[in-house]
């Protein structure tokens, strides 16, 4: 990745300076009609979001289809045009880059997509596909580049022979390892990654997630990871951006947000997470109404015709940034008082120490966790989220509850067991051997 | 070198195929036939249910496909009963027999190749009778199909002609089912039932196309299609997968007043857990076409009890508890064509012990009402010898 980053100065990034810093960022689509194609009004896509990323960190985009998320992702990426604002990657604006240099920014800044159905070419073998990209770049020298392949494609959970091969003779979760294995031979900083989950299984998207986690620990990975899916989003990202309608209505870091969402949306939203547990009894906040268009939204703050808070004001003011805690932005009338953030001040520190915390533990968990990953079993993980300490009440007293059942149980089991060793000692060799020889199948064999 | 072998596993020869084809018509027209007859008596098919306060009971029911590759056992042997004014929550992953299951019961199945080769659904009717849909012919359907037993289809964006206005699809299964209606009380009935489902404007909606509807509305007009006739039951497969959960949380709301209003019982097929826990009485978890534990929602989500089960819940991320790591499942659903003949689950447990290695594992009570398919709970006394 040498020869077109030079040219560059900042090339690496102390963990406290950001990669990519979005301001007032805003994507309109035209409204063409009649005969002459006049334009008679726009989509407003993206509607002045602002939010800055660090190295190592993960973002989430939230919200409803059709709230602009994708399109901020691709903006953002320079995709799609911006109409006002700006994208600053590692401090150069995007938006301001020739097409040479921003060819040569590229390989950086890599996307994944929604479907791996459709994102791959059904002609290419699966070598190409990914080798062509980082052939173009010229990422590694010609003598080491099958090498690297091979590497990449290990890293993603792909066998060197799978180089072959098509993509239809993948199933999805493989073909999602394809997409990503592509994305990551460019060598990039930072990946969008748009709902790489949500057209996979339960049990391979836990698969996909792990992937995307362990990759990001190893090459030092920042995500702008957008999602419906709320539970993921709370499993991988260190902060979290909701969106409406086109605006960030609430940004802030994960614990925040989830532990004390202030915009009345977000309550709305984070209340209609279904739990599995059949006695978690929420008071369930229901939103009349489906998401206006947001080729006439309303006027004011946008949320205001479902909003159960709706005050004078809100239909006639829009609301601005108030930063309730430090770090922690609303649009919302309701926090007037707290202090206004106009950009992106006032919220560094706390986003600074987050990524240099998650640096932290990133290589504690590089340094002593590989061996003992490979042997966690379904009680293992069972018993891990049950001595976990952050969580809320009500949920507690459940988990407490099946917690002792589940030691009862394993009780229960072990005592089956040895009566079968007892029945049967020429066999006993067999039985706890099926036991112990789990393994989590997703960690890349290092 | 590994591409040649694969291909060889997998390679089947023309004539291999040509007289696997040759079969599956032989054995495909006699079921056909049978469906197609017309004038039968309506003796043939009415039989009696075991537990009189159930609407629906399903048993050991078989379906399989004949396709050319082989014979798929998309559904192989499941069980289950719905009782009155109960919601039945079927999970699984995709390619585990739910929506087969659910078509079965519709008589929906992609025919010739997909035919119920065996078992029994038995649906209750007025004055303590019941038919058995396994046995009745296509015409004979027709007239249960919509009014005792409908279904709510998993994409509102497709499922919907687009060619019809939303009135006439909804007018269409009132006025088919209730032949002494006339037009004006059809109308009326439409508009009713449009309201019923929280569509603010009805009148205008009557008169709407399904593309100018969003994805929420859409599928309000499929459950007003669906409850168009009071069905005793209602299949709802994947209702809301394809819906955000704002929204989701709106179309479940109405599904479960709408169940207490009419008096039926809900077939709630998806994979969501969260949804399962929220909506439904009991469970029926599905994996490769066989029911590997069932019981109450209480019983499967305190003590799930097959490894399935707990590989399905540890591998969801929950929000507000946090794990470093994802559980995941290791390895890939068996080939459905070639079933072994041990459980289908062995190679992917980590629990596996030397009596998985012998047949698939019989049905255990751990409870009256709880069930699990895996010979970790067989009691050492009861075992085989």
């Amino acid at each position: 990745m040498a020869k077109h980053t030079t040219s560059h100065p900042s090339q690496t990034t102390p963990p406290s300076q950001e990669l990519l810093s979005v301001s007032h960022l805003k994507t309109y689509f035209p409204i063409k009609s009649g005969v002459l194609q006049r334009v008679t009004g726009y989509v407003k896509a993206v509607d002045d979001i602002s939010f800055k990323l660090y190295p190592g960190q993960t973002m989430s985009l939230v919200g409803e289809s059709g709230c602009g998320k994708t399109t901020a992702g691709r903006t953002i990426l320079r995709l799609t045009p911006k109409s006002a604002g700006e994208v600053v990657f590692e401090g150069k604006d995007i938006y301001k880059l020739d097409a040479q240099e921003l060819r040569a920014l590229r390989p950086q800044m890599q996307l994944i997509f929604q479907d791996p159905y459709s994102s791959l070419s059904p002609r290419m073998p699966v070598g190409e596909i990914i080798a062509e990209a980082p052939r173009q770049h010229h990422i590694v020298p010609k003598e080491q580049f099958d090498t690297y392949i091979d590497k990449i494609m290990k890293d993603c959970g792909l066998q060197p022979y799978h180089r072959d091969r098509y993509p239809h003779e993948f199933s999805g979760g493989q073909r999602q390892r394809i997409c990503i294995a592509r994305a990551l031979a460019l060598n990039p900083k930072f990946i969008v990654c748009d709902e790489p989950v949500s057209a996979l299984d339960v049990s391979i998207q836990a698969q996909i997630i792990n992937l995307l986690m362990d990759l990001q620990a190893q090459y030092n990975l920042t995500y702008l990871f957008i999602s419906h899916d709320l539970s993921v989003v709370e499993h991988i990202s260190d902060l979290i951006g909701v969106m409406y309608l086109g605006d960030l209505v609430e940004r802030g870091t994960k614990k925040e947000v989830f532990a004390r969402p202030l915009h009345p949306y977000t309550q709305a939203l984070f209340s209609a997470i279904p739990v599995p547990d059949p006695d978690y009894k929420m008071n369930r906040i229901i939103l009349e109404g489906s998401i206006p268009s947001p080729a006439n939204p309303p006027a004011g703050c946008k949320f205001h015709t479902r909003c159960r808070y709706c005050m004078e004001i809100c239909k006639q003011q829009v609301p601005p940034s108030y930063e309730v805690e430090p770090g922690h932005v609303v649009n919302c009338h309701l926090y007037e008082g707290s202090p206004v953030v106009d950009d992106l001040t006032g919220s560094d520190d706390m986003e600074v120490q987050l990524a240099r915390e998650k640096l932290a533990a990133a290589e504690d968990r590089a340094a002593g966790a590989a061996a003992a990953r490979g042997q966690l079993s379904v009680d293992d993980i069972v018993s891990e989220n049950l001595s976990e300490e952050a969580r809320t009440d009500s949920q507690e007293a459940v988990l407490d509850r099946s917690s002792e059942w589940m030691k009862e149980r394993e009780q229960q089991l072990e005592r089956m067991q040895a009566d079968r060793r007892q029945a049967e000692p020429a066999a006993a060799g067999a039985a706890p051997a099926g036991d112990e020889s789990a393994e989590a199948p997703a960690s890349p064999e290092k | 070198m590994a591409r040649k072998s694969k291909k060889s596993a997998n390679y089947l020869s023309a004539r291999t195929i040509r007289r696997t084809a040759k079969e599956n018509r032989r054995i495909t027209r006699q079921f056909e036939q049978k469906l197609n007859r017309k004038h039968v008596a309506p003796s043939e098919y009415a039989t009696v249910m075991k537990d009189p306060a159930n609407v629906l009971e399903v048993e050991d029911l078989k379906t399989y496909f004949f396709t050319d590759a082989g014979t798929v056992k998309a559904v192989d042997g499941v069980s289950f009963e719905v009782p009155r004014g109960k919601t039945i929550g079927l999970v699984g992953e995709s390619g585990c027999g739910k929506s087969v299951t659910s078509l079965s019961i519709m008589q929906l199945l992609q025919r010739p190749q997909g035919q119920i080769v065996s078992g029994a659904i038995r649906l209750t009717q007025d004055h303590g009778q019941a038919v058995d849909i396994t046995k009745m012919p296509i015409h004979a359907m027709e007239k249960i199909r919509g009014k005792d037993v409908s279904m709510i289809f998993q994409e509102p964006m497709t499922s919907l002609n687009p060619v019809f206005k939303i009135g006439s699809q909804l007018d269409e299964v009132i006025g088919l089912h209730n032949p002494d209606m006339d037009k004006d009380a059809v109308k009326k009935r439409t508009i009713e039932m449009l309201e019923l489902v929280s569509i603010a404007n009805s009148g205008a909606v009557y008169d709407m196309y399904p593309h100018q509807l969003s994805g929420g509305m859409r599928q309000r007009v499929m459950i007003a299609i669906a409850l168009a006739c009071s069905p005793k039951v209602i299949i709802a497969d994947e209702p809301t997968t394809a819906l955000d959960v704002t929204i989701q949380a709106q179309i479940l709301d109405i599904l479960r007043r709408l169940k207490d209003q009419i008096n039926s019982s809900i077939v709630l097929i998806t994979h969501d857990l969260g949804v399962i826990a929220e909506m439904a009485d009991e469970v029926v978890v599905m994996y490769a076409g066989r029911i590997v534990e069932k019981g109450t929602v209480e019983e499967i989500f305190k003590h799930p009890s097959h490894p399935y089960t707990l590989g399905l819940m540890a591998s969801k991320p929950v929000v507000s508890r946090h794990v470093e790591r994802l559980y995941s499942i290791p390895g890939n659903v068996p080939n459905p064509i070639e079933m072994p003949d041990y459980c289908y689950f062995r190679d992917r447990c980590d629990r596996a012990f030397e009596p998985c290695y012998g047949e698939y594992p019989p049905m255990i009570s751990l409870s009256p009402t709880h069930k699990v398919a895996c010979y970790c709970y067989q009691q050492p006394a009861d075992k085989k010898e």
